[in-house]
């Protein structure tokens, strides 16, 4: 539960930048903390308090070894979403370059010529 | 050629795109020779794979659910077949259409990446990989509504990029969600271990995160806000796959196989999806009636048709989910058609707005042809496609005592009539403005695309019964089986 409400919490906090400014680099923070919330809950579900690296020795018991070793698995997920959040940032931050470029602002609540 | 052509749908347009990215720096219009070559080839691979029986391929070796596995059922083909061939279409007349562009080489690099993500989340097996493959088909997406960088274009990409790098977080959180609970994300062995979704709280957390990501996804009001001005900033091959695939692919299909497959299809959540449906049928078509920019009223149709779609699915009866997937395939030809037509008229004469057209039946006979065709399916004419798919989805949401659902869906049915009935009064008749007396037919490649999306919008109309049995029915059975799902995926008796 614990878990949940922390997450949440982070969670709350990058959604409130994400909304309440107005700049788009702080936008662009926000979305970030958000990402950021994620990865750390799916590290976190993983996690073991004392326990030892994924690697198994030879001659160790597998069935001893699941019980104090980390879940491998999530810390996998978390590389690979990682590296998809660098590509949303690295196109966020391109998105935002252009947009100074034609609206030489970078106030959200003045880019606004789409309407209906 | 079996198993393997089911991983090559996904690396064949992936390879293709790299290679367009390295040889276009030597060689500008590379991509329009090998862009339609590899949509060709995936358009053969989808229609070999429908000849398939149901069929798992698994990667590396690795038993699933410890490796990773791509799963062919009749949904998954149905939506390759829908898939490749939009972008077929599309990517056909993208030829003459993206030729004004100067860095046309990355257009077509990024239009197969993004069907190559499609593709990969309708074979995918686990719910993580379905998560990847949807943000590769969203990443290029967001690139491409962007394309022309003018500063519409710009914002309205923007506005899409954030809404939808949070839906793909959020659906990202439900899948941590589920690991957590039950220690895998194999879909069929998460559908096995979860029990009565309904009895625990964690995973009726996952079932709400997961309806608000996808629901964003397929443009579901109220989570539009960005669909009508990502939809029309984009150029017309693009807007065309956005509305016509994308949000099938990305929202209603993992929807659906969430939902279904994974879920089990607890009532309290299909009734849930049906009004989210009801919703956005009635909400869409009363924005879209007083648009009088010709894209951006398409965009809004697409609310509302997405709309019927989630009705027809939401009912949970066998001829619901048929007929709502009979419209599913409807949509993508009449609204990739009807973009498509958006796109001709704006290259000839320069303008979206209704207000400025006029006359141009005598000008543009085959784009007229098109829009005829397309407006006439969409507002629901016999015999075209819309029709047999509409009157279907209101008879099963009747057969189900959803009066109120039936009633809305046949009032949304008027008033898309009325809203294509202007189109095709302020477009096609009238008296021709002076400027456009010059005017020229779009060249070939357009023109094919469009002559051959409504054939096939008439064909279907005609030949509904036949598409139902050979397509419909099967991906219905693969959706309402879950049992067979969970056998066929982890080899067990089910």
């Amino acid at each position: 539960m614990l878990l949940y409400i922390l997450n949440m919490l982070v969670f709350g906090l990058g959604l409130y930048c994400l909304i309440a400014k107005r700049h788009i680099i702080k936008k662009i923070i926000g979305m970030v903390i958000i990402e950021y919330s994620v990865n750390l809950f799916l590290i976190l579900v993983g996690y073991r308090i004392n326990g030892i690296a994924p690697i198994l020795s030879p001659g160790e018991n597998p069935i001893v070894f699941s019980q104090v070793a980390v879940d491998p698995l999530p810390q996998a997920l978390v590389l690979t979403s990682i590296v998809i959040g660098l590509g949303t940032l690295a196109l966020m931050a391109a998105y935002s370059i252009k947009l100074y470029e034609k609206y030489r602002t970078f106030d959200m609540s003045e880019i606004n010529r789409l309407k209906g | 050629m079996g198993n393997i052509a089911m991983p090559l749908t996904v690396a064949i347009p992936m390879l293709f795109a790299v290679l367009i990215l390295v040889t276009g720096k030597f060689w500008r219009g590379v991509g329009s020779y090998l862009g339609p070559l590899a949509a060709f080839i995936i358009l053969y691979l989808s229609f070999v794979l429908l000849g398939v029986k149901d069929t798992t391929y698994i990667m590396g070796g690795w038993i699933p659910p410890i490796g990773i596995v791509m799963v062919l059922d009749g949904l998954s083909k149905l939506m390759l077949i829908i898939i490749n061939g939009i972008a077929f279409f599309s990517i056909i007349y993208a030829i003459s259409y993206m030729s004004k562009y100067t860095a046309q080489f990355k257009f077509y690099a990024l239009f197969l990446l993004m069907v190559a993500g499609m593709n990969g989340v309708v074979l995918s097996g686990d719910l993580f990989n379905l998560f990847v493959f949807l943000e590769i088909a969203s990443l290029a997406s967001y690139a491409l509504v962007g394309f022309g960088v003018e500063s519409e274009e710009l914002e309205a990409g923007f506005k899409y990029l954030i809404l939808g790098s949070v839906a793909s977080i959020v659906i990202l959180f439900a899948i941590a969600v589920v690991y957590n609970i039950t220690g895998t994300v194999n879909m069929a062995d998460v559908a096995n271990t979860i029990g009565n979704p309904m009895l625990n709280k964690a995973v009726i957390f996952a079932l709400g995160l997961f309806i608000f990501g996808f629901s964003l996804k397929a443009g579901l009001v109220p989570f539009h806000a960005w669909l009508p001005d990502a939809h029309p900033s984009a150029p017309a091959p693009v807007s065309a796959m956005l509305s016509g695939v994308l949000i099938k692919a990305l929202g209603i299909y993992a929807l659906i196989r969430v939902t279904f497959s994974v879920m089990g299809a607890p009532t309290e959540i299909l009734s849930i999806i049906m009004w989210l449906g009801v919703v956005s049928t009635l909400v869409g078509v009363l924005l879209a009636l007083g648009q009088y920019d010709l894209k951006r009223l398409l965009a809004y149709h697409s609310i509302s048709q997405m709309g019927y779609v989630a009705l027809g699915i939401g009912l949970g009866t066998p001829e619901g989910i048929a007929a709502g997937l009979f419209h599913m395939f409807n949509h993508a030809t009449f609204k990739s058609l009807l973009f498509l037509d958006a796109g001709s008229f704006e290259q000839s004469t320069g303008t979206r707005d209704l207000r400025q057209m006029g006359g141009l039946m005598k000008k543009l006979p085959i784009t007229s042809i098109g829009t005829l065709a397309g407006s006439v399916s969409i507002s629901g004419l016999p015999p075209f496609n819309g029709f047999w798919s509409k009157i279907l989805i209101i008879a099963a949401a009747l057969a189900s005592k959803q009066y109120l659902a039936a009633a809305i869906a046949t009032f949304v049915a008027f008033g898309t009539l009325a809203s294509f009935v202007k189109v095709m009064r302020f477009s096609l008749i009238g008296p021709l403005p002076k400027i456009y007396q010059n005017l020229k037919e779009s060249p070939f490649s357009m023109t094919f695309s469009l002559l051959a999306l409504s054939i096939i919008c008439l064909i279907s109309g005609l030949f509904y019964i036949f598409l139902m049995d050979s397509l419909f029915y099967p991906a219905t059975n693969a959706i309402l089986k879950q049992s067979a799902y969970i056998s066929m995926v982890l080899g067990i008796g089910g």
